[in-house]
């Protein structure tokens, strides 16, 4: 008889950590493959993981992350086992003599026991975030820093350096910063429109880009390639489409970069067609082409337009082909952007095509 | 033993025709009519936001996915957060403390029975306005758009210029009218919990259920007050020629943004705080155990509730408030984690040395137990500002309040329905069917949002209606997607178990739990004046004191 009731509680107690472990287990799994897919931060296996810092700023929230995680990670598996012994070990049995447990009121050791550990957990907490935050956002330019104004548009992004003369659109390209002589640079976030959010995740946290609310952040990229970001404010209908191209290159590359960039357009009579029509719609209301009567701000500059991999903010490969199809009917690749389908003939969108292919 | 002592024999009326039925239905001041109006309310509105999730998700499922345009999409994650918070979460809470309170407490009716009939006709209508933008945003030609600025609608987005048509003026004009309800029916709760109690019954003797919707009616109003004022200003700044928002003529977008989160991180409170009432009153039940703590679950719901009006800002880390408010704001936040974790300590030393028997309510609030926690650690994580500045507005922050609300408040909820079907209904629901909505339910959830953690720390935003491939994101959307379904699943067993027992289910009879609060003293559904003469209570557990004479609960608290 006591073994029986011995076999029929254990087989109790089975029922009970299988209903326990199908709450718990996906989590595990969850976190399993979290670690799985973060598992090499040389070799990301998404460009904008977090956990794969590339700037001072996303370092050192990765060092703060992993201590939290550390933290929090060990108060789920204690309490959640506390959880699991509780619902496995003191389900009601399938013998119970019918009456009521001890009824227990409180106890005020244990009350102040887990009142007063969590305390300390929070302090340790705190202070490791307050230094964390104090680093990224008290840390003032040094003299050899870069500037960027980068200004948030429905949907794209204008970037402008102010010392250097420089202003183009949606592919930022700085220089590489050596972590021993280290060459930040510090973006100013303003915004023409709504608000927008700078954000490329292996470079640093996101800031936002408010009207009237100018704000600062700073990166200091310690590797050169391309990194993926973006839009991370809700901004209207193409917020989905404002992606961002962080080209981080070589301090030679860059200059070169600069150099090329300062250069006003130069006139081709080879496609003088397409210049004029550019030149006598609309298309000079919103673009600038320097050296030329195109002046307005409201979009993208074009004046090295072929110097960019991407267009409509990364939304398609800068081809021929894509370059024609966006001005004929811009909701093909970006629905709601606000670029205007142009109405032009055939003709015309093949010379304006062919002009704007030479704006390198 | 016998515990309907307190309730009169059959009083129900004879049959009479639908149109009287139905007009008693409109013309109800009875708090249990009211409260069942409110939760019959929100379960419709469930459906459609649930609709709206599930397009959402399928337009998600894959990268480049065209199964609706972004103009769609940006409609339907608007409506979707704004029907859930305001006409699903927060009606259904009010319907149960509608309904309970008065019983629980041993009173008649709430204190202002009118008003408690306006305001839910108010909400009600508040709901109705917002989707008859559908119809009637772009003049009353059925052109109509449903918002599309987002639940927490920063500004500018807005104004005039980036906002043409009214859908924006319906949305603001939705939380208004409804913001009128929502206080109106939290005042009312504050005078009923205070002012009729029946004797013997103070503070120290309320049921716990009572004491955390005291709590939240005070943050209603203390939180939706806010929200009120900004929509009037907004309303100003759309259609008078105001400036407080609108940044062109040197309004602020971040005074917007403090006006929406202190009413935004409060209102978290206000949804999560019944559903601490519901576990706090099932736990014990089903445990054979009285809760453990009283007086710390108390304080620490008082603690929770004064911390909840200062953390409004841990919403706001990104948009460059400076070193020293963001420090401010991480450890505010942090502290709130104190007294919400004594409240899961308590609730597990409530179970502890009971007999736990898992009944469907009792297995939706082990669930919550165990998700709670999750969410509860994963907002830890948030409340650390310099993380918040990588994963705010990604997809880590829509599965950590999913996993609150969904996990956490939806789940406390489902207990609750269990819980509470039987008194107000009269019939027992269907073990069966509650079980099965447990098990497909708890694995779409798990499927859903645990993976959505995935692409947030992988770098993917939310409210975008589609994503580049290569990003690494593809398999988790996918995963996610899947996930719904199960839910899906889930409701409709869930509505299917609600209408077959209400038509079809045994007698439950007056008290099926062997529980020990007064609501259950009474008849199963109760009659209009609840209880036939006035109670009078000397403990917490007053049905424990009835059932155990020999030993009651008085002599130990």
């Amino acid at each position: 008889m006591g073994a029986n009731s011995r076999t029929e509680g254990s087989n109790l107690r089975l029922r009970g950590s299988i209903s326990g472990c199908a709450v718990g287990l996906p989590i595990f799994v969850c976190f399993g493959g979290a670690a799985l897919a973060f598992a090499d931060p040389t070799q990301p296996s998404s460009p904008t993981n977090i956990f794969a810092p590339a700037s001072s700023p996303a370092k050192s929230i990765f060092g703060l992350s992993l201590f939290v995680l550390a933290v929090t990670g060990a108060i789920f598996l204690v309490v959640f086992a506390l959880l699991l012994y509780s619902v496995v070990s003191f389900r009601k049995k399938r013998n119970d003599d019918g009456r009521e447990p001890p009824q227990v009121y409180g106890s005020n050791q244990v009350e102040l026991a887990w009142t007063v550990i969590p305390v300390l957990i929070v302090v340790a907490l705190f202070m490791a975030t307050a230094r964390v935050i104090a680093l990224v956002q008290k840390t003032s330019p040094p003299g050899n820093a870069i500037a960027v104004t980068a200004i948030g548009h429905q949907f794209w992004w204008e970037y402008r350096y102010p010392d250097l003369g420089v202003v183009t659109a949606n592919e930022l390209h700085l220089p590489v910063s050596d972590p021993a002589y280290p060459t930040p640079t510090f973006i100013t976030l303003l915004s023409a429109d709504t608000d927008h959010s700078f954000w490329v995740p292996r470079l640093g946290g996101k800031t936002d880009l408010i009207p009237n609310h100018p704000n600062t952040m700073w990166i200091d990229p310690q590797a050169t390639g391309v990194y993926f970001g973006q839009c991370a404010q809700y901004c209207g209908t193409q917020h989905a489409k404002m992606l961002l191209r962080v080209y981080v290159q070589t301090k030679d590359e860059f200059n070169q970069w600069i150099l090329q960039q300062r250069q006003p357009a130069f006139a081709n009579d080879a496609v003088s067609q397409g210049q004029r029509t550019f030149e006598t719609t609309a298309c000079i209301n919103c673009h600038t082409v320097s050296g030329t009567v195109a002046n307005g701000r409201f979009g993208p500059d074009l004046t090295h337009l072929m110097s960019r991999d991407t267009i409509a903010a990364g939304a398609a490969p800068n081809t021929p082909q894509n370059l024609r199809l966006w001005i004929r009917n811009p909701d093909a690749i970006k629905p709601g952007s606000l670029m205007p389908a142009m109405q032009l003939s055939d003709q015309q969108l093949d010379a304006l095509t062919a002009y704007l292919e030479t704006l390198r | 033993m016998s515990t309907d002592a307190l309730a009169l024999p059959g009083t129900e009326l004879a049959s009479r025709p639908l149109v009287s039925k139905l007009h008693d239905w409109v013309a109800t001041v009875d708090h249990k009519k009211l409260g069942i109006l409110y939760i019959i309310y929100a379960l419709v509105f469930l459906l459609i936001a649930g609709v709206e999730a599930m397009i959402i998700r399928i337009q998600l499922i894959r990268p480049h996915n065209d199964f609706i345009s972004p103009q769609v999409f940006n409609r339907m994650f608007t409506m979707h957060g704004t029907t859930m918070i305001f006409f699903v979460v927060m009606p259904v809470l009010f319907g149960f403390a509608n309904y309970l309170i008065p019983l629980m407490i041993g009173a008649r009716d709430m204190a202002f029975p009118r008003l408690n009939a306006f305001s839910f006709w108010m909400t009600a209508f508040g709901g109705l306005l917002l989707y008859f933008s559908l119809v009637g945003a772009n003049g009353l030609y059925g052109a109509g758009n449903a918002p599309d600025v987002g639940w927490f609608a920063y500004a500018p987005l807005t104004s005039q210029t980036f906002s043409i048509g009214h859908s924006t003026d319906f949305w603001i004009l939705a939380l208004l009218v409804s913001g009128f309800g929502s206080i109106g029916t939290a005042i009312n709760i504050v005078a009923t919990i205070l002012c009729m109690r029946c004797p013997g019954m103070t503070l120290a003797k309320m049921p716990l259920f009572a004491w955390l919707n005291l709590i939240m009616a005070g943050l209603v109003i203390l939180a939706v007050s806010p929200l009120t004022a900004a929509q009037i200003m907004l309303l100003i700044d759309r259609y008078l020629g105001g400036h407080f928002f609108d940044t062109q003529a040197g309004g602020s977008a971040v005074i917007w943004m403090h006006f929406f989160w202190i009413f935004g991180h409060p209102e978290v409170y206000v949804l999560v705080l019944p559903a601490f009432a519901f576990v706090s009153e099932v736990i014990p039940v089903f445990s054979r155990k009285p809760i453990f703590g009283y007086s710390v679950m108390v304080a620490a719901t008082v603690a929770i509730g004064f911390i909840s009006m200062s953390v409004w800002a841990h919403h706001m880390f990104t948009v460059g408030m400076g070193a020293n408010v963001n420090t401010f704001f991480v450890i505010s936040t942090m502290a709130i984690a104190v007294p919400t974790g004594i409240k899961i300590f308590n609730w597990l030393a409530t179970m502890w040395g009971g007999k736990i028997e898992f009944k469907t309510p009792m297995l939706f609030c082990t669930a919550f137990l165990f998700q709670f926690l999750a969410a509860g650690l994963t907002g830890v994580m948030l409340s650390v500002a310099p993380f918040t500045w990588q994963l705010g507005n990604s997809y880590f922050v829509v599965a950590h309040f999913h996993y609150v609300i969904v996990g956490g408040i939806l789940f406390a909820l489902f207990g609750a329905f269990y819980y509470w079907f039987p008194k107000m209904s009269g019939k027992m629901y269907s073990e069966t069917l509650g079980k099965l909505h447990f098990w497909v339910f708890i694995v779409g959830f798990h499927l859903t949002f645990d993976f959505m953690h995935i692409p947030g720390l992988l770098g993917m935003p939310r409210r975008i209606y589609t994503y580049e491939p290569g990003r690494g994101w593809d398999t988790w959307n996918f995963i996610v997607t899947i996930g719904v379904f199960f839910q899906a699943v889930g409701i409709l067993v869930f509505l299917g178990n609600l209408i077959w027992s209400y038509l079809r289910g045994k007698a439950a009879g007056s008290d099926p739990w062997d529980a020990w609060t007064l609501e259950w003293s009474t008849n199963s559904p109760p009659p209009a004046y609840n209880f036939a003469s006035r109670p009078v209570v000397k403990s917490r557990r007053p049905l424990w004191d009835l059932k155990h004479p020999a030993d009651p609960d008085w002599n130990y608290e």
